[in-house]
């Protein structure tokens, strides 16, 4: 359903960044230098012009309310189910999570990973950190920071585990869907946007046959 | 300064997590951008400012309204009502501590709260010297009217700057005048050539290295947020197109007819700023908007944006 239209730039897939709240700015400047072409969505119409999204960082009841109240969580659930690559950083690895713990009574996420997310796991602000994770796809560890963040306490047989810290599920890939509960788009290091953009890469030349 | 914990990362790397970094504080601010901060004096209205989708509230004693028709010293928050406020709702929650206070600020720190705000809408605790907030784990925001202030408070720790505005008036347009000087501010580094930004680092009284980043970046190193008289949704989408990252109300939301709508919509027109036909409905039938003060009727003794320095 994400075909790709006939004016696409050549450069690269067309992803947007969810864009009702968050850390929108740091993911586009991150999809971009990996040869992306960027684009914030905080509209049904946005969401229809492009062929992945991404889920940044943020607050994830206050995602949850205004995607529901601009009749956003509809149409991205479909596009889910239709196989479009999303990537959720944080909040947006709420956002994937087909099931939240210690989330508000209304919270709802889009869904799409098969696991149980934690909100707030590893504590309040103040027991936010950084320091190395190492990460399945990449050789070098991955210099992640963690604010207010979750973590995965369950997955499903789906799902494939990228990456723990302190002995906790913090990276996740689930057929074209990727969630970290860190922000590489904090650390300028590009390998998790770059690997993404692989998945949609290899995603849309599956649909186009 | 870098706090190591000990909870080791399943990596068998050497390096340590570390809490309390510049990037983790500085981060915490990112992602609360494009949102609205609520000022919030007991748990029922943390509540309130939750359920319409504030990114975090502010506790503090009494809100910049009540603290100018009051009068008297105000200070930091009561910890059990700071305490009801965080066991109440799953959102960040800031307070405010006093100018200089650094303990009020090691106070909050201790109670969890994940940002404090060394505000002048409180009563300042020293009149020469800002909390050195370097020294501390949780991140700080501090307000600012120009510049030059936005970048001493940087240079002592901040993590988030917002502009100061005339907090408790309901008049917006000290916040327009601080939003558009330090963007004007920041634009004027950016087209000096090198060899004039030491005249202007002396001139802004900031340090050179910091004057430096902002011309090469065109931004500050940290998230810059708008407060101060905000009490319509045009108004926050208004500071939102003058350049703020987000936005707190004050006294706007608990001093107006309806809060739970307002502050709904607020949140609204912040995240649709530039969609005036959204800007529109939601700002219909809020009823009474908070009743104000023009800044101009507020003798100047009594104006908070000269507080700080």
């Amino acid at each position: 359903m994400s075909a790709r239209s006939e004016g696409a730039p050549a450069s690269g897939p067309r992803i947007g960044v969810f864009a009702l709240q968050g850390d929108v700015r740091e993911h586009l400047r991150a999809l971009e230098s990996c040869g992306a072409s960027a684009t914030a969505v905080r509209r049904p119409s946005e969401l229809d012009s492009v062929e992945a999204l991404v889920v940044p960082g943020g607050e994830s009841t206050t995602m949850s309310k205004l995607s529901i109240e601009f009749g956003l969580i509809e149409p991205i659930r479909k596009r889910i189910a239709g196989g479009m690559p999303v990537y959720g950083s944080c909040a947006g690895m709420i956002m994937l999570a087909e099931r939240v713990l210690d989330g508000r009574p209304d919270q709802e996420s889009f869904g799409g990973i098969d696991m149980t997310v934690r909100r707030n796991a590893f504590g309040r602000q103040v027991d936010s950190f950084e320091g190395p994770v190492t990460l399945s796809p990449f050789d070098d560890p991955f210099h992640a920071v963690f604010i207010r963040a979750p973590w995965v306490e369950s997955v499903g047989e789906g799902v494939e585990v990228i990456g723990r810290a302190a002995g906790r599920i913090v990276a996740v890939r689930q057929g074209s869907l990727l969630a970290t509960a860190f922000h590489p788009e904090l650390t300028g290091d590009p390998r998790v946007h770059r690997h993404f953009v692989e998945m949609v890469r290899a995603a849309l030349n599956v649909t186009e046959g | 300064m870098a706090e190591i914990t000990s909870p080791t990362l399943s990596t068998g790397t050497a390096s340590a997590p570390a809490t309390g970094t510049a990037r983790v504080k500085r981060g915490m601010a990112e992602m609360l951008k494009g949102g609205v901060i609520m000022d919030v004096v007991t748990p029922e209205q943390a509540k309130i400012a939750e359920d319409a989708g504030a990114v975090a509230v502010m506790a503090l004693e009494r809100v910049p309204a009540d603290i100018r028709a009051q009068g008297g010293v105000s200070r930091m928050s009561d910890p059990d009502m700071i305490d009801g406020i965080i066991n109440t709702v799953s959102i960040p929650v800031m307070a405010k501590a006093r100018i200089g206070h650094f303990v009020e600020a090691r106070v909050l720190q201790a109670l969890g709260v994940d940002y404090v705000d060394e505000s002048e809408v409180l009563t300042p605790a020293d009149y020469a010297n800002h909390i050195d907030k370097w020294a501390f784990t949780v991140p700080f925001v501090c307000g600012a009217t120009n510049l030059g202030e936005a970048l001493r408070r940087i240079t002592e720790g901040a993590a988030m700057i917002r502009s100061k505005g005339e907090a408790g008036t309901g008049d917006v347009s000290n916040a327009t005048t601080h939003m558009r000087r330090i963007r004007a501010e920041i634009k004027r580094l950016t087209s000096l050539p090198e060899d004039e930004l030491y005249v202007a680092a002396k001139e802004l009284q900031a340090p050179y290295e910091l004057v430096r980043e902002v011309a090469q970046a065109g931004k500050l190193p940290v998230v810059l947020f708008t407060a101060g008289g905000i009490a319509t949704p045009a108004d926050a989408a208004m500071m939102m197109q003058l350049g703020a990252e987000g936005v707190f109300v004050g006294s706007g939301i608990f001093k107006s007819g309806n809060p739970a709508q307002r502050a709904a919509a607020i949140v609204k027109a912040t995240t649709f700023h530039d969609d005036p036909d959204v800007i529109a409905k939601v700002s219909r039938g809020l009823g009474e908007a908070m009743v104000g003060i023009n800044v101009d009727d507020i003798p100047q003794p009594h104006r908070l944006a000269e507080r700080g320095w």
